[in-house]
């Protein structure tokens, strides 16, 4: 119980961390996704091409795998180490957040693809016959569809990435996790540690849960 | 290429066997979350309501904590708890529990938890004519739900089991923070001893899409198989 009260100040900052990470992946993802979205959707081959292999990729691998090939692994680049990327990617943090925004902007991809797939041609059909031009069809017809439509599954998506920011403290980020796991390997009391980290998780996950749900009721709009 | 000979001059066979043992603790994960998920959908299905209490629990816990965080507990908390029980009888020494054991364990709740929701849904979605005609026909319990329920839950849930089989398996990447010498062990040691992380990285990223190609394939066939009467 000592142990709890103790631990529970260091986690609460480390979670700032935590979510810290979860926002800004997701904020990139969005617009990673949308853009694998529309290039999916688009009738050029090669952008087709493009982006199934992207969401493929990026989906059949571990994000592990991911974050390591990253940080580690374009590290050895020459021309990436010489050049203006280096000052990011040669920080845990951004490269962090590079690996995040690249998995869940694949995974969103599919999430607004199929959104995108779902609208009725006559709703497009509708809005084409009242003049409205291309881009004024894509902005205030299809993606409030897209949104609404996309909601549940995007949910279990940002609960998604908010576990997958853990893997963070694999690159010697101190976040959440991170900070759990050196307390745990110095008090070697993984149970009382395992509780608190665990109930701040969860805490985030219901209020996301809860989000969704109100942004469900407030778009449903039949 | 040199790096991936066979043999002791590269590393292909270290990978070789690696990729055997991500598939080894993936299936011994699925197997333990089947089991536990058969126990839990029960639960969850049961009419008392502080068994679907201890369900829901199981489920909500270990989906929404993260998976590394639950593996730190295990490889921590297992070693604790064997050296707590070797303590009473009068051993103090460190004991390391084995790696396989634990990781497949750790992994196995997390994938049971996904699980027993697929088992929950796809009962669920069985009609309820099928239950009230067996108890008509004079069934046993335990009879109807292997000889009728259980075979059409099957084909119901199996898309749903190849997600989670495709979870498992790239969740087994983060039992290699215990020192499991699974596929990204071997590539982080490889990576460290060769200094070529760019390399084995990508190596270890092709061997995933591999598995998880060769796993897709393997579902599609048996989806056919299984809705062949439909």
């Amino acid at each position: 119980m000592d142990l709890m009260i103790e631990s529970f100040p260091k986690l609460i900052n480390a979670t700032k961390l935590t979510i810290q990470l979860t926002l800004l992946s997701l904020f990139f993802g969005i617009f990673v996704g949308i853009f694998f979205a529309i290039l999916r959707t688009s009738k050029n081959k090669i952008f087709y091409f493009i982006s199934y292999y992207y969401s493929y990729i990026f989906r059949g691998t571990p994000l592990l795998v991911q974050i390591f090939l990253i940080y580690f692994g374009l590290a050895q680049v020459e021309w990436i180490r010489e050049s203006f990327l280096w000052i990011f990617l040669k920080e845990p943090y951004s490269c962090a957040i590079l690996a995040f925004t690249l998995n869940t902007g694949a995974y969103s991809s599919e999430i607004f693809r199929a959104a995108f797939e779902t609208i009725n041609r006559g709703v497009v059909e509708a809005a084409k016959s009242l003049g409205l031009n291309k881009v004024n069809i894509f902005f205030k017809v299809k993606l409030p569809i897209a949104i609404k439509q996309s909601l549940p599954a995007y949910g279990n998506e940002m609960i998604l990435m908010l576990k997958g920011t853990s893997l963070a403290s694999t690159v010697t980020l101190l976040d959440l996790t991170g900070v759990a796991k050196h307390i745990i390997s110095t008090t070697f009391r993984p149970i009382e540690v395992f509780i608190v980290a665990g109930s701040i998780y969860l805490l985030m996950t219901f209020i996301i849960h809860n989000f969704i749900k109100f942004l469900e009721k407030k778009y449903d709009y039949n | 290429m040199s790096l991936l000979a066979y043999g002791d001059t590269g590393w292909g066979d270290e990978l070789f066997f690696a990729t055997l043992m991500t598939i080894a603790v993936a299936l011994a994960a699925l197997l333990i979350g089947f089991i536990l998920a058969a126990f839990f959908s029960t639960l969850k299905l049961s009419k008392n309501k502080i068994l679907n209490l201890i369900g829901s629990f199981y489920t909500t816990i270990f989906r929404g904590v993260p998976e590394l965080l639950v593996i730190y507990l295990f490889f921590f908390g297992g070693s604790g708890a064997v050296m707590y029980v070797a303590k009473i009888f009068g051993y103090d020494g460190y004991i390391e529990v084995n790696a396989f054991l634990t990781g497949a364990i750790a992994i196995g709740i997390i994938s049971g938890a996904y699980s027993t929701e697929v088992f929950r849904g796809a009962i669920q979605s069985i009609n309820r004519g099928q239950f009230e005609a067996s108890e008509v026909l004079g069934f046993k319990k335990k009879i109807y739900y292997y000889k009728i329920i259980i075979p059409q839950m099957l084909r119901l849930a199996l898309p749903n089991i190849s997600n989670v089989w495709q979870i498992t398996l790239k969740d087994t990447s983060l039992i290699s923070v215990t020192g499991l010498v699974e596929i990204m062990r071997q590539s982080y040691i490889a990576a460290g001893s060769t200094r070529d992380p760019l390399f084995f990285y990508s190596f270890a990223a092709i061997l995933y899409l591999f598995l998880t190609f060769l796993s897709m394939q393997l579902f599609n066939r048996l989806e056919k198989n299984y809705s062949k009467g439909y």
